[in-house]
């Protein structure tokens, strides 16, 4: 019976076992071919291809496996894909990368630590019980601890590394601890569990409220927002470039996947039937959207308000993800299906446009050698198409039309105003305008200010621009033409055991 | 007589050892030693809350939370070994090349 039940889930869990296999096969190849740094390269992309092909034969499944630790449904699959296509890239990126080729003396190990970071996200996309929460977590934890600290030679980088195990080991203590009181209150660890427990019998209200911070605490560090954000400019700054661009597009994805998932199956009332279409009622007045609100607000101003005195551009957008954050924290405050449509959207747009930025850096920085601010003075004339990408991945970012950007936010406000959020919609356009500014700082270093001595024209491959082109041309594109993408979005809200 | 409530005064306190230790402690090496601290105030809980409800469910999450718990130490020793062999130093207040 037990056996049976396990065999039938094993069939529904192809895209995590081939990432297993990826992994294996990435690491031994590494022995070896000792001499061919090529090989785990192209087994680990292969690879992925296959998982990404077997998330997509996922496509409309809906069912939880394994007795109910995971949920394979429209939700998860849309994150297994945004995590899938964002590993493809990030390989591709390091195959480029002169930082990445030249001070990794083990590519074998680095290439399966991605693979084995994709496996932790896809099981955080799919968590439907707060033990695999926990393990999906920390398995996508551990790998990024050891990859943002691959770079041995360079100091800053174990620094970073150091810092991001010590937040992330306080962080995941103070999450299991609040995960054992709910436990303690509710007898479960099943999501649906536990919203029948909780909906039942009231627990002690204080308790609940302090588990409930506690294992906010855990969710704010995977999706760095203020104040469990600490780790992150560092980190962003210290680790490799390719690694910052997966934690700040994969690792927050994932994170989110878990906290929407977390809080919509668990804390909505299902017996209330008096509300508008696509509302939902939190349970009994436990209003942890509010909760979620305070966090919002704080994560986008600090975000944006301590990018304004950075100087390096990869610190400069790791700040800019955390307040990016914040705005994808107002789509869950609302408790509204438009809400949660607008953040998955704003994701697909996120993963493409912040790639974008974080590649041209890797490019520049490979060529400069710099990722200041300051070197990036006359890159629009020295070389005009990186120039032109990075500033409409900024423009992007920031959210103006005609970009991808512009459509994300856009969704975001409308579905805050449908909700009579009227000053977190307010809170949110100030913080755009703040973001302008710094942003600006980077177009005006590119166009307006002459290189300082020698200005060297800074050229890129051909395989380099095609890469560039396939991020670029998203960006531009979802800006026009983005009715496929919303209706993505909408049909990717199912979860599983949630009406 | 113990309690359930003496369980979880225990690791309550255990808890807060821990974190104070986490965020005081400057020694890399200590900081570890309260993060264990932590997470094993929550093995308590758990196996607390396990006996008294009478569900062994509490009971399997604790195990998982020692196989984490070993790895993050193994992980985390070999980091500070890493940056050891750079700065000779554990210290926390001296390992700040990067800051705001």
């Amino acid at each position: 019976m037990m056996l049976t039940s396990i065999l039938e889930s094993i069939a529904t869990f192809v895209p995590e076992t081939v990432l297993v296999a990826t992994f294996c096969v990435t690491l031994v190849s590494g022995l070896i071919a000792r001499r061919k740094p090529a090989v785990p390269a192209a087994l680990a992309f292969v690879g992925m291809l296959v998982t990404l092909w077997a998330v997509l034969q996922q496509a409309g499944t809906d069912r939880t496996i394994f007795s109910g630790l995971l949920a394979v449904d429209p939700f998860a699959v849309f994150f297994k894909g945004i995590v899938t296509v964002t590993t493809l890239f990030i390989l591709l990126f390091s195959y480029f990368s002169t930082e990445v080729q030249t001070s990794v003396r083990r590519l074998a190990e680095y290439y399966a630590l991605i693979t084995a970071m994709a496996l932790g996200m896809f099981l955080m996309a799919g968590a439907n019980n707060m033990l695999m929460m926990v393990l999906g977590m920390e398995l996508t934890s551990l790998s990024s601890y050891i990859l943002a600290g691959f770079t041995k030679e360079a100091s800053d980088s174990s620094e970073a590394s150091l810092k991001y195990i010590i937040y992330g080991a306080l962080s995941s203590g103070l999450m299991l601890y609040g995960i054992s009181i709910l436990f303690g209150l509710t007898g479960t660890l099943g999501f649906a569990d536990l919203n029948h427990a909780i909906a039942n019998a009231v627990p002690n209200y204080f308790a609940l409220l302090v588990a409930t911070i506690l294992i906010i605490a855990g969710f704010g560090y995977k999706i760095s927002a203020v104040p469990f954000h600490f780790w992150t400019p560092d980190v962003y700054e210290g680790a490799p470039v390719t690694i910052t661009a997966f934690l700040s597009v994969a690792s927050k994805a994932a994170g989110f996947a878990m906290l929407m998932r977390f809080f919509k199956v668990v804390f909505i009332d299902t017996s209330v039937l008096a509300l508008p279409a696509g509302m939902w009622a939190s349970l009994y007045g436990f209003e942890w959207n509010k909760l979620l609100a305070v966090l919002s607000v704080l994560t986008m101003t600090l975000g944006n308000l301590v990018a304004v005195w950075q100087n390096n551009l990869k610190r400069l957008l790791a700040y800019s993800s955390i307040a990016h954050a914040g705005y994808m924290l107002m789509g869950i405050v609302v408790l509204s299906d438009k809400g949660l449509a607008a953040v998955l959207l704003y994701f697909i747009v996120y993963l493409f446009m912040n790639l974008g930025a974080f590649y041209v850096v890797m490019l520049v920085a490979d060529r400069t050698g710099s990722e200041d601010i300051d070197s990036y003075k006359g890159l629009g004339y020295r070389a005009p198409l990186l120039g032109v990408a990075m500033a409409i991945f900024l423009v992007s970012l920031t959210g103006l039309p005609p970009t991808a950007g512009f459509i994300g936010k856009l969704y975001l406000f409308a579905a805050l105003l449908d909700a009579r959020w009227i000053w977190l919609a307010i809170v949110g356009a100030i913080n755009s305008v703040i973001s302008l500014y710094y942003y600006a700082r980077v177009f005006r270093n590119m166009f307006l200010r002459d290189p300082e001595g020698q200005a060297t024209p800074v050229s890129i491959g051909r395989a380099q621009t095609v890469l560039l082109l396939v991020l670029l041309v998203p960006t531009l594109l979802f800006g026009l033409y983005f009715s496929p993408l919303v209706d993505l979005a909408n049909a990717s809200l199912v979860m599983v055991g949630v009406r | 007589m113990v309690t359930l409530t003496s369980y979880l005064i225990l690791s309550a306190a255990m808890f807060i050892i821990g974190a104070t230790g986490v965020l005081v402690r400057r020694n890399a090496i200590i900081v570890f030693m309260s993060i264990e601290l932590m997470l094993n105030s929550v093995n308590l809980t758990l196996v607390a809350f396990s006996a008294f409800l009478g569900d062994s469910t509490g009971q399997a999450l604790v195990f998982f939370v020692m196989t984490v718990a070993a790895a993050e130490a193994a992980v985390g020793l070999a980091i500070v070994i890493a940056l050891f062999r750079r700065k000779q130093t554990v210290n926390l207040d001296e390992i700040n090349i990067l800051k705001w």
